[in-house]
């Protein structure tokens, strides 16, 4: 139980410093800085892939596409793709580790952004074009509504990955709290590396919360089954 | 020097087995062990906690419940923390990828479980199967496709988070990546990509090769009606 205590001692140091707590190497800084970085990176993927699921899973064009980022995604590793877009372009601005971090969160966005789209039960189409809907009125006002919970599935799982990979990527340079870790890695102060990792770890956790609070209230009720629907 | 830096495969051909540590044969070895050992304790775990939380289904909400939380938590502040326990060792990576990979097949192999469809159940039930002969005979392999496409998704996953370990020195082909950066070289990061990529795929190939060989009657049966 030697462990316990030294993580119980580290984490009085990293919390207890009151350095830690102001100027540009201050946790609230670094925590603004994750929050900016991750919701930049989910942001833009957002606006690439939900537009880009919307038109394949409505149109039916492009599918093989969506199957390929999926698994180009999943099968890509984030830290080599990091390092080879700094190499490509420099460390002068925040963009050659913001690419990256938005290429890796479009495929879970744009999968289930799909799949949500193209699971709509037929009948319920039809029956929107038989009231006098529109293409694009069918698309707005029926198929996202009911391909809702599955978008923001793929939103959360993206910024699930947008975090981990904000993390990784103060390797490369990055603000946020990654640095604790990575600089108190690299200078053996495990007090920073013990901290850092902790605030991340929290940090998921309320994104998670939150997004699975999003779920519920943006859902229709008649969709997620919380009211019963003749 | 005179001479310019190496061509991609000249620099291959020097890396490739120097004898010394840190050769690119030594690490995609490392790499291969990182990624298989959580695969397989992620279906030796998920297996029998599905198995369980179909028969006891009050147990299915918190157990996916916590799998989620585990799930969403990021794989490099974990590492960092496992460090004090299990120091820097492959078994710090390996431990938070097992627990991943529980994560997305504990609702793979309930899912399949419930696929199986009830005419089935009761069928096997009616030839007198006993409930072992059932599971194993009747109700596994109708999960089978289910659970692989689960596995599929791990195994995949597994091998290209094994790189984020690079960071705590236990990276496999991810080490080729933090040697780029110090070093800044470009051909340690396309052979750690590609390499990498390219053990998911055959991955992804043998699972998808495991699923034909382990549901026969899948293409019987579209060889019949076609």
């Amino acid at each position: 139980m030697n462990w316990l205590i030294s993580f119980f001692a580290w984490m009085g140091e990293f919390f207890g410093n009151g350095e830690n707590w102001s100027g540009p190497g201050g946790i609230p800084m670094r925590l603004l800085e994750h929050l900016e970085f991750s919701a930049l990176a989910l942001l833009l993927a957002v606006l690439v892939a939900v537009p880009l699921g919307l038109v394949i899973g409505h149109t039916g064009r492009g599918e093989v596409l969506v199957v390929i980022s999926a698994n180009l995604a999943r099968a890509l590793p984030t830290l080599g793709l990091l390092v080879m877009f700094v190499l490509l372009l420099g460390t002068a601005s925040i963009w050659p580790v913001i690419i990256p971090l938005v290429l890796l969160s479009v495929p879970p966005i744009l999968v289930n952004t799909f799949e949500g789209i193209k699971g709509v039960d037929p009948d319920l189409r039809d029956a929107a074009y038989g009231m006098g809907l529109r293409g694009g009125q069918v698309l707005g006002r029926v198929l996202v509504p009911v391909a809702l919970p599955l978008i923001l599935l793929g939103c959360r799982l993206s910024a699930i990955q947008v975090v981990a990979t904000t993390t990784v990527a103060a390797y490369t340079g990055l603000g946020g709290l990654g640095r604790y870790v990575i600089d108190g890695f690299a200078t053996k102060d495990y007090a920073g590396v013990v901290g850092g990792s902790v605030l991340i770890v929290l940090f998921a956790l309320v994104v998670q919360l939150l997004f699975t609070l999003a779920q519920r209230v943006t859902v229709s009720p008649g969709v997620s089954r919380r009211v019963n629907v003749r | 020097m005179g001479e310019g830096p190496p061509s991609l495969w000249e620099w291959i051909g020097r890396n490739w087995d120097t004898g010394r540590a840190g050769s690119i044969k030594d690490l995609l070895l490392d790499h291969l062990t990182m990624s298989l050992v959580p695969i397989l304790l992620a279906l030796v775990v998920a297996l029998p906690l599905g198995l369980a939380c179909v028969r006891w289904r009050w147990l299915y909400q918190p157990a996916s419940g916590l799998m989620n939380v585990v799930y969403a938590l990021p794989s490099l502040p974990v590492f960092m923390l496992l460090i004090s326990v299990t120091g820097l060792t492959q078994t710090t990576v390996i431990i938070p990828l097992a627990f991943y990979g529980v994560a997305v097949l504990l609702p793979a192999v309930v899912g399949g479980l419930d696929s199986v469809p009830d005419h089935v159940r009761q069928s096997a039930v009616a030839m007198g199967f006993t409930p072992r002969r059932r599971l194993l005979a009747v109700e596994l392999p109708i999960a089978v496709p289910v659970v692989l496409a689960g596995l599929r998704v791990v195994a995949v996953s597994s091998i290209s988070l094994v790189s984020v370990g690079a960071l705590i020195g236990q990276g496999g082909l991810g080490g080729l990546f933090t040697r780029a950066y110090q070093n800044p070289f470009m051909p340690p990061v396309i052979v750690g990509i590609v390499l990498i990529v390219l053990l998911a795929l055959i991955a992804d190939g043998l699972l998808v090769l495991a699923q034909r060989l382990l549901t026969p009657w899948v293409r019987a049966r579209k060889g019949a009606t076609s």
